[in-house]
């Protein structure tokens, strides 16, 4: 029997403002628990919420990233419910006015993943479960997060991660947040159902704890695979919030959603309603960065890069501005290109020093080394050398190539060496009159080792066998 | 009515009595006088003398301002750093916030003297602070009879004269019935014209904190610090009031239009409204002109106040879990039971009663048939004052439909208590600001209060009104003698 997946997914990713969605902590992660909080994020009896502008601002960028509408006029909402990691039972979030609606992802294949509405909301504490007991760690209470709620578009695991690793990307690239999926910047819980072909949808199941891009495929994979079976017997599939577990690779079911939760949802009286302006929406547009994707575009279709090699350093915010300013001064693409991925990765090995970008030379100085081999004073393979060592120090080009490396072949000196080849390789003169042209190979051998690598070829190859004549 | 911060600010400054000697006193009173009224539940004795003396200091250095080194009360919702602050709740027993609220830092930056908390209505919840876990404080005009809620603990040492001024909250009148209640002033300012900061929330769009003193001046004075736009309360609002007590000198009321509604009157007990009526021919005596207004969205008010105050609770009161703070029972299985004993155990009727109104009013299918028309009724009530105020500059009306009930008074249900805010809870859903001041005894020497109310924003208005009425009318409310005296 086969069926088709109907997936929608829900990401929540943690805002990279320095203070929390409604007080001023750190929202720095890590840290001796319960040390970044204070009377609001605690939940204190009388204390109040503040909003953080900073919070809307990048709400609206991250809606803008995706090409969603912003909603001008908005709200906050209570959520209400009883949980230890929530200190006031309640989660101050949007319910029914978010701030962004009516995106979209698009991708590879050119398939549109809609996006129904991004919203604002404050995130909860943290449980820690040890020896027996559970402990509450208020630290990541109120950091703020947006919540990105995709409609049912995907229909297969890996147009299901392919959707999220582009979330990912946009964001990171957007600047609104880091978005790692491991230290839960970033998460994901999925939705599934299948049916038969031409059946109407079934039921769904929601799949939590998904930590990384790959077990999003995984998870869904045997999801699929357990509602297939019990399809099959001739069941139902029951509403479940499910949970992935990479341990043991298995998929289980968390509680039965036979009834949904009443969450109570009212506008939050101690939050105003806020207004964005059209100009200020503009304004936050204008600050958007060219996407991973347009980038990747532009650097294959428009600057004619090999796609492969394009694919190397087009995530990376930090890679492309380098990339980008390189070329903006005059050195060539291709081979500021090659460099990066050659020798500036071998410095930066992990995606998180790609990332990071933690090096100690500036675009300027790899142009200026890189115009010299677009000008062929210098191969490539020594170029490699010089800025091994250049990333090392941190020294200009000019450090390790002096002048007079630079200065030029005269034609006299060039006509001086091919003779030299010519005297020292009588055989091979021989042999290229007798028609073995491949010969002339030890020839240029020759005047290249004699010249350190300047000789031009081509020049070369004039001269020699005109003095060959 | 007297004026006591005034005087008292002169005696400090001249020397003729020293913040500590003066907070003495009142440390003593309380110590005689609290074991009738239980009007404070905790007292700061050793913060209160450390107060003085820091006030002492800023009176000899000549940085002294009318409220430096004189002792007042907090309502025992109103959070100051290291002290009891409990709601008169089980649940919030021993809790001490570590945070002070922003209305405490203003006052004590001033130079305040803070004697200990008083006593309320379990959460702020009620009529006649009988649901206080600490047992009903006393009205001192009659201590058979309940001081009114829920700020009565304020009220009753404010009118025994254990306390020279307090604060209070007012979310459906528990500013200003108390204050009727025992023969004081009660003044409620406009939502957000004082910071929420630290007053611990029953209805967040409701609650004001408020001030209980023996005068109308003393009610000015402590406002005109209070009062200010506070960046840790969004919901405050930034508005020049101008220093309203030095304004009160020239307070007069020729010319002013002055608003009555017959609905404010309608089931209103007869002595009550002679007693009103006779104020506004003070009024019209003197140069007021008398505008008969109508207001039909006034019944309409207190299911719209209820609906809309539990809802507001039923959220707010979803913290108290045995968590962090507060109560906790002595044994539970695991987190769950331990929540649910938790509030089984520390809330009292009243608050529970209240928690599961709002719950219901909010649950999935009822949202729309109650809360959300509650508040799509509040903006008509909202619209029709704004309307009524183009109408005249004031509203006066009666503070309470009666006069203080006896206690334990099994003669009400809960609703026919929650009826007797028919006066008060629409200044509540309004926001607007208003002011009650005694007018005279009733048969049984219970005193009646008058309320006086304005447009968002015009305290200033209603003050001057007030004043010039205490000042000039025969107000037939005594001193109350007892206390510290001046």
């Amino acid at each position: 029997m086969s069926y088709q997946l109907v997936c929608g997914i829900e990401t929540h990713i943690e805002l990279a403002t320095k203070t929390k969605i409604f007080c001023g902590c750190t929202t720095q992660f890590g840290g001796e628990p319960n040390t970044h909080c204070c009377p609001v994020c605690t939940g204190q009896p009388g204390s109040l919420p503040i909003l953080n502008r900073q919070v809307i601002e990048f709400a609206v960028k991250a809606g803008l990233a995706v090409n969603c509408k912003i909603n001008n006029n908005s709200h906050m909402d209570r959520k209400n419910y009883v949980y230890p990691d929530l200190p006031k039972a309640y989660q101050i979030s949007q319910f029914d006015e978010p701030l962004c609606v009516d995106g979209y992802v698009e991708l590879d294949s050119g398939k549109k993943i809609r996006i129904e509405r991004i919203h604002i909301e404050e995130d909860a504490g943290k449980l820690v479960h040890d020896g027996g007991y559970t402990y509450v760690d208020y630290n990541r209470g109120g950091v703020p997060l947006i919540e990105i709620v995709s409609m049912a578009d995907i229909s297969s695991p890996e147009e299901a991660r392919e959707y999220a690793e582009k979330l990912q990307l946009i964001m990171r690239n957007v600047g609104v947040s880091d978005c790692k999926m491991q230290e839960g910047s970033m998460r994901c819980d999925v939705n599934i159902s299948i049916h038969q072909p031409g059946e109407p949808w079934g039921t769904r199941t929601e799949i939590k704890n998904i930590n990384s891009l790959s077990n999003i495929v995984r998870a869904m994979e045997l999801e699929m695979e357990r509602q297939e079976d019990i399809l099959d017997a001739g069941d139902k599939v029951i509403q479940s919030t499910m949970r992935y577990d990479a341990n043991s690779d298995t998929v289980y079911v968390l509680r039965s959603k036979e009834n949904a939760d009443d969450y109570r949802y009212f506008p939050e009286p101690d939050i105003l309603r806020f207004y964005v302006s059209p100009e200020k929406v503009e304004e936050i547009r204008a600050t958007l960065p060219e996407l991973p994707d347009a980038k990747l575009k532009r650097y294959v279709d428009d600057m004619g890069l090999p796609e492969n090699n394009a694919r190397l350093i087009y995530k990376y915010r930090n890679v492309t501005r380098f990339f980008d300013d390189a070329v903006n001064e005059g050195a060539g693409a291709g081979n500021v290109l090659n460099m990066i991925i050659s020798t500036v990765y071998a410095v930066l090995q992990t995606e998180e020093d790609k990332e990071n970008f933690d090096i100690k030379i500036t675009s300027h100085q790899l142009a200026e080394l890189v115009k010299l081999i677009d000008s062929k004073k210098i191969r490539a393979n020594k170029a490699k050398e010089v800025l091994a060592q250049m990333l090392e120090s941190g020294k200009d080009v000019t450090e390790y190539i002096k002048a007079e490396d630079l200065a030029g072949l005269s034609d006299e000196d060039l006509k001086a060496l091919c003779q030299g080849a010519i005297d020292a390789n009588p055989k091979a003169v021989e042999d290229i009159k007798n028609g073995k042209d491949k010969a002339i190979n030890v020839m240029f051998g020759y005047v290249m080792k004699n010249s350190r690598g300047k000789a031009d070829v081509k020049k070369a190859e004039e001269i020699i066998r005109e003095l060959i004549k | 009515m007297k004026e006591i911060i005034a005087p008292l600010s002169k005696m400090l400054s001249s020397g003729e009595i020293s913040s500590v000697e003066l907070t003495e006193k009142y440390i003593s009173a309380i110590e005689q006088d609290n074991k009738i009224y239980n009007a404070y539940v905790s007292t700061t004795f050793d913060k209160a003398i450390e107060n003085a003396k820091a006030a002492d200091k800023m009176i000899a250095e000549g940085k002294a301002s009318l409220l430096t080194g004189i002792p007042m009360t907090l309502k025992d919702n109103i959070c100051s750093d290291g002290d009891f602050t409990t709601c008169c709740s089980k649940i919030l027993e021993g809790f001490r916030p570590y945070y002070d609220s922003t209305v405490w830092t203003k006052l004590k930056a001033q130079g305040a003297v803070m004697l200990g908390k008083t006593n309320m209505d379990e959460f702020a919840m009620g009529s006649t602070s009988e649901t206080s876990c600490y047992g009903a404080p006393l009205n001192p005009r009659n201590t058979n009879h309940v001081t009114g809620g829920s700020s009565g603990g304020v009220a009753s040492a404010v009118c025994a004269n254990i306390a020279a001024y307090g604060l209070g909250s007012d979310t459906g009148g528990s500013v200003r019935q108390p204050a009727s209640f025992c023969g004081i002033v009660g003044l409620k300012p406009t939502y957000g014209a004082v910071s929420r900061y630290g007053l611990i929330a029953y209805g967040s769009s409701l609650d004001q904190i408020g001030v209980l003193s023996n005068s109308v001046k003393d009610a000015a004075i402590v406002f005109d610090t209070i009062s200010g736009v506070d960046s840790n309360d969004q919901t405050s609002v930034d508005f020049d009031f101008g220093n309203i007590a030095e304004s009160l000198d020239e307070a007069d009321i020729k010319g002013m239009k002055i608003g009555i509604a017959q609905e404010y009157f309608e089931g209103i007990n007869g002595e009550i409204k002679d007693a009103i009526f006779e104020a506004v021919k003070f009024f019209e005596d003197n140069g007021a002109e008398i505008v008969d207004i109508k207001l039909p969205v006034l019944k309409q008010a207190l299911p719209v106040y209820y609906i809309i105050a539990c809802a507001e609770a039923s959220s707010n009161l979803g913290r108290y879990d045995g968590i962090r703070y507060g109560y906790r029972p002595e044994s539970f299985n695991d987190v769950e039971e331990m929540i649910l004993k938790t509030r089984t155990e520390g809330f009292g009727d009243e608050v529970k009663r209240r928690i599961m109104l709002g719950t219901y009013v909010l649950s999935s299918g009822y949202y729309d048939a109650y809360y959300k028309k509650a508040c799509l009724l509040r903006e008509n009530i909202i619209a029709d004052f704004e309307d009524i105020f183009n109408q005249c500059d004031i509203i006066i009306a009666p503070t309470a439909p009666n006069t203080a009930f006896p206690l334990n008074f099994k003669g009400a249900s809960p609703v026919d208590m929650y009826l007797s805010d028919i006066a008060t809870v629409p200044i509540n859903i309004t926001g607007v600001p208003a002011i009650s001041v005694p007018v005279k005894n009733d048969s049984n020497g219970l005193p009646i209060g008058m309320q006086i109310i304005g447009k968002k924003f015009s305290e200033k208005t209603i003050m001057n009104a007030a004043y010039f009425y205490e000042k000039n009318a025969d107000v037939q409310v005594k001193d109350f003698e007892g206390g510290v005296a001046l």
